[in-house]
């Protein structure tokens, strides 16, 4: 293994909250320009693990990120306080400092029209906030990016173009890309590697080997029965 | 001829009214406009002991919010309780702790304010001081606009979100302290939430919506110390029913 390849080196990673472990002894590691699917069902410490790898809550064990501009996107939150605030495209880069003509650019490069720069985030479709949500999550060049369930409440259609904008962007810039989803369809098509988390890390490596049967059925109980492998 | 007197209650109450519509602003987006009213009532022990002494109600006022809200933020981090939660324990208990000992014949002057009495001196320090919070408001407004957006982006765009919210707070302490001055502590969540809420119907950006509370909210505060002065009415209830005239009016025209 050629250790300064590494983008990302987790050991022992155990995580309390309100005196309830909720990520337990927790290692794996990720290398530069891979992308890493987080599976677990919904309470699994998904978004824990994302929040612990921020360094925004408190952790034990050990954190080592060898990349330094990693950008976020939160699960959905986004959606639910659009409306409070008159706030438009433009209000929403501003937040980051960004200058107008870098706005224009990082809408066009998820094929958004620059005249939504005016626009209220409000009104935007959510297919167009989504695209936004990511050219505003890359605005900064990061060079990874963590997504916490980026397709939630997105149709088929919707989520085929995130993941293929997702793909563009990571050919592109050779992000390394850590992906949290309950979506077992993704792990096929985009992920190097899969971690099955549910508190524990349940399975871990490339989605051939990691997603065995006996695996998946300890991840989410006996109700997987829909399950294809596609090729 | 504007009288002296007039003058400065005009001064103080428009500049007051301006900078508490500012931040009734990023209070609305915080989904925090009811608070100001809670935070008004807490001010009474404070307002009590100020008129018992003789010294300015607002230093009284601004001495018991702030360890008030240091004594909510400390229960907030400690428990994870709402802090409208917490605000509702700490603010009724306040209330109670004055009727103790507050003196009768002052109640009104506590509850509805009172700029009868206003000084020059007293009027540089409270536009002194409105002046003052209006930059710390500016300096945090973004920041607080990205935590209201979310807390967790916020964080990871390496914003202190813990420190941003304490001088939040202190600014609506400080406001909230001066706004007694002209409504008393029983109207205060008004002189916050009223402007904010005209400029959310009339503006189509995060500026004009910033720069929109302070506009209604000094306007509210002239159209009500002139009918304060017209019709002999107490001031707070006039800034206020100004301040709401004017959101009707917004509503009626809203862009939004």
């Amino acid at each position: 293994m050629e250790n300064n390849q590494l983008a990302l080196s987790v050991k022992n990673l155990t995580v309390e909250l309100n005196k309830q472990k909720i990520i337990e002894d927790l290692s794996f590691e990720i290398k530069k320009g891979e992308t890493l699917v987080v599976l677990g069902p919904d309470g699994a410490g998904k978004t824990t693990l994302l929040r612990a790898l921020l360094g925004i809550i408190p952790y034990s064990g050990e954190i080592v990120w060898s990349v330094k501009n990693t950008s976020y996107l939160p699960p959905n939150e986004l959606m639910q306080r659009k409306e409070i605030l008159p706030l438009t495209v433009g209000d929403f880069y501003s937040l980051k400092e960004i200058t107008k003509n870098r706005v224009l650019e990082s809408l066009g490069s998820v094929g958004l029209e620059q005249n939504l720069f005016k626009k209220r985030i409000a009104h935007l479709s959510t297919g167009q906030f989504q695209r936004l949500s990511i050219a505003w999550a890359l605005v900064d060049k990061p060079d990874t990016l963590l997504f916490d369930e980026p397709t939630s409440g997105i149709d088929i259609g919707g989520t085929e173009t995130i993941y293929s904008l997702l793909h563009d962007f990571w050919v592109k810039y050779k992000l390394t890309i850590i992906l949290v989803t309950h979506d077992l369809s993704i792990v096929w098509e985009h992920a190097d590697n899969v971690l099955c988390l549910n508190k524990k890390g349940l399975c871990y490596g490339v989605p051939e080997k990691a997603l065995t049967t006996e695996n998946l059925r300890e991840l989410y109980g006996v109700g997987v029965k829909y399950y294809h492998h596609k090729r | 001829m504007m009288d002296e007197k007039l003058l400065l209650a005009m001064l103080m109450t428009v500049s007051i009214g301006a900078v508490a519509g500012y931040l009734g602003t990023l209070m609305l987006s915080k989904r925090m406009s009811l608070v100001g009213g809670p935070l008004g009532h807490l001010t009474l022990p404070g307002i009590a002991i100020a008129l018992i002494y003789g010294f300015d109600v607002s230093i009284g006022a601004f001495a018991m919010l702030v360890l008030a809200i240091i004594v909510i933020w400390l229960f907030e981090k400690r428990t994870k309780l709402p802090i409208e939660t917490l605000t509702a324990i700490v603010f009724t208990s306040s209330v109670a702790v004055a009727f103790l000992f507050l003196p009768a014949e002052e109640v009104e002057m506590a509850l509805i304010g009172d700029i009868s009495q206003l000084t020059l001196s007293s009027t540089i320090l409270s536009v002194s001081l409105s002046i003052l919070a209006f930059i710390v408001v500016k300096t945090i407004y973004k920041k607080i606009v990205f935590s209201a957006i979310s807390e967790d982006l916020a964080k990871s765009e390496n914003i202190k979100v813990d420190r941003i919210n304490l001088i939040y707070l202190l600014a609506v302490a400080l406001v909230i302290g001066l706004g007694i001055r002209i409504v008393g502590s029983l109207l205060t969540a008004a002189i916050v939430s009223i402007p904010a809420a005209t400029s959310r119907n009339l503006s189509i950006n995060m500026k004009q919506y910033a720069y929109g509370g302070i506009i209604a909210g000094g306007l509210a505060g002239m159209l009500g110390i002139i009918i304060y002065q017209l019709f002999a009415i107490p001031a707070g209830p006039a800034v206020i029913i100004s301040s709401a005239g004017l959101f009707l009016l917004s509503v009626a025209f809203r862009r939004t």
